[in-house]
């Protein structure tokens, strides 16, 4: 599947107007930057992704990321760097041929209430010029399992399923790159979670994803890598990256009571570069490589008479890098 | 990509199914050319004056007036809507990201207000005419079929309407408010129709030269009505609410 939408991008590459080759992956955006007058909305966002990827933006409130979709999606023009889309070259002449191949849905549904969910599919798949619409339409509703509902009017509908109706309108130009903007927003969790696994399923049909989120857990768990934006580009990577360049590997050591001088029992063993004590009888152990130190560390706290309840690996969350890097930009601020 | 009528369609259909079922619409589209109908007929069966007399002309011109103000006010409602009202239902981004061209979508917006206008003018006109055959005096019916009226009002419904409806799209795509809008698109409607009332109360002798030049004058006003609001339309500006 991504080969067949890459090989279809780079024909389309090829008719449009501005030339310039055609890239081997999906999104390209190269120190691109938006503006409105004075105010900065983004600035210096670099990223790459392949085919087939589901990519993660994540970012605070008014970091940028709505507006970097809408910059990529040819609704706004970047007023610096450059983009391609799609295989595409973003600029003002090629905007009809990236939309083409692209889907973005935004955070609100936008839906014609009034309208049934077929006829609102039906005036998208026009849009597109799509051959065949109504066998479109019918593989769009299947993929959100909505096609009971296809006559019933949008407003009728709960938020959840409006969600999904959007979603099956984002699907029916079999785009090359489809972005959800904030796709979970205001949703409770079961229809946060039949979001979640419509992501899945397309993640694992080989649909190139770019998914806009303030939900950590929703990135962690759908995206092969993320890119953290606060107006402007922090770090990108896949979420191990991540943790790995800004968290040293860690042991946790959970004992049932404390050591009576833990710097003479820890502070010798291989491995171990430094530790801290987390009260009531716990240590945090600051380990180049967990798997080779903790054998060393149970031999010494053996050896120490301690009564080990418990040695794990300590692994920080997404949110934890999310934190650390947006706390860093308060500070930043501060000073 | 070149312009495409299918996508032109596509917008005129949505916009005709919503209109279906959008009881506001329904109510403005039926109430308006009632009033209008209504007040004119009455008007001219009451009308007891001899004809020729300028009371005369001037009752036969406010009646056929009448029917003129229908194509004008109409459409000014719903063409002040269409972008500004798509924005405040969130409609509007999902549209634009498709690859339609603004003029794809301007044209589907107008047609589908175009149509059900002409229609409506074209109808209450019709039962104007019938009505006044049917009930008025001889002398009455003589004036109010007399072909220059007549003329004025087929060549001035479509031209009028045309006016309303670029002029409220263009204050649609420029408005932050719904009502703001309309209200400006509804006074904006009106200045046309105060040559058409010169002409109706026969202050300009309405020949079919004159007619026809000032439906000319109207046609050109159309044009570039629909070249200002295609160059207004701006999709940064109505995404983000400015321009860099």
């Amino acid at each position: 599947m991504p080969e067949t939408r890459q090989t279809r991008a780079t024909q389309t590459a090829q008719d449009v107007t501005s030339g310039g080759p055609a890239t081997e992956a999906a999104l390209v955006a190269e120190h691109l930057g938006k503006r409105f007058g004075s105010r900065v909305a983004f600035d210096d966002v670099s990223f790459q992704v392949g085919y087939g990827e589901v990519f993660g933006f994540l970012g605070p409130n008014g970091a940028g990321k709505t507006t970097t979709v809408r910059t990529l999606g040819t609704l706004l023009a970047p007023t610096s760097g450059s983009a391609t889309v799609a295989g595409i070259p973003l600029s003002a002449g090629n905007g009809q041929a990236i939309r083409s191949r692209i889907s973005i849905m935004p955070e609100s549904p936008g839906l014609y209430l009034r309208l049934t969910v077929a006829e609102n599919l039906e005036c998208f798949a026009r849009l597109y010029r799509l051959p065949d619409p109504r066998e479109r339409i019918e593989r769009a509703l299947r993929a959100v399992t909505l096609t009971d509902r296809a006559n019933d009017l949008c407003r009728s509908l709960s938020k959840g399923l409006r969600q999904r109706v959007a979603l099956a309108r984002a699907l029916l130009n079999d785009p090359a790159v489809l972005f959800l903007d904030e796709p979970t927003s205001g949703l409770d969790p079961v229809a946060s979670r039949e979001v979640h696994e419509l992501i899945t399923a397309l993640r694992d049909r080989g649909v190139t994803i770019f998914l806009t989120t303030h939900r950590l857990e929703e990135a962690e768990r759908l995206c092969h890598r993320v890119a953290i934006l606060n107006t402007t580009m922090r770090l990108v990577g896949s979420p191990d990256e991540l943790r790995a360049q800004l968290f040293k590997e860690s042991l946790e050591v959970r004992l049932r009571a404390q050591l009576a001088d833990p710097g003479s029992v820890l502070g010798g063993v291989p491995g171990v570069e430094s530790w801290e004590a987390k009260p009531p009888s716990s240590y945090l152990l600051t380990v180049p490589d967990p798997d080779a130190a903790a054998p060393g560390v149970a031999r010494a706290l053996v050896h120490a008479g301690a009564d080990i309840l418990s040695i794990t690996q300590s692994r920080h969350s997404l949110e934890d890098v999310y934190l650390e890097l947006v706390d860093e930009d308060v500070e930043a601020k501060r000073r | 990509m070149s312009f495409s009528w299918d996508r032109v369609g596509a917008i005129l259909q949505k916009e005709l199914r919503d209109y279906r079922r959008n009881r506001f619409v329904i109510a403005s589209m039926a109430t308006l050319p009632l009033i209008f109908v209504i007040v004119p007929v009455v008007q001219l069966l009451l009308l007891k004056v001899s004809a020729g007399s300028p009371k005369f002309d001037t009752r036969i011109g406010l009646s056929l007036l009448y029917m003129l103000i229908i194509p004008a006010i109409v459409p000014a409602t719903l063409a002040a809507y269409s972008v500004v009202g798509e924005r405040e239902q969130g409609t509007l981004e999902p549209i634009l990201i498709t690859p339609i061209r603004r003029e794809e979508f301007l044209i589907g917006k107008a047609l589908a207000i175009l149509v059900p206008t002409l229609g409506i003018a074209y109808l209450v006109f019709g039962i104007f005419l019938g009505v006044v055959a049917l009930f008025a005096q001889p002398g009455v019916e003589s004036a109010v079929f007399e072909g220059s009226h007549l003329l004025v009002q087929l060549l001035f419904t479509p031209l009028l309407a045309g006016w309303s409806i670029w002029v409220g799209i263009a204050i649609s795509a420029r408005s932050a408010d719904v009502r703001a809008a309309q209200q400006l698109g509804t006074l904006a409607s009106l200045p046309p129709l105060g040559i058409v009332a010169l002409m109706s109360f026969n202050v300009l002798t309405p020949t079919l030269g004159l007619a026809l030049g000032l439906a000319a004058a109207l046609l050109l006003l159309d044009v570039l009505g629909w070249r200002a609001v295609a160059a207004m339309f701006d999709r940064e500006r109505l995404i983000a609410g400015v321009r860099p």
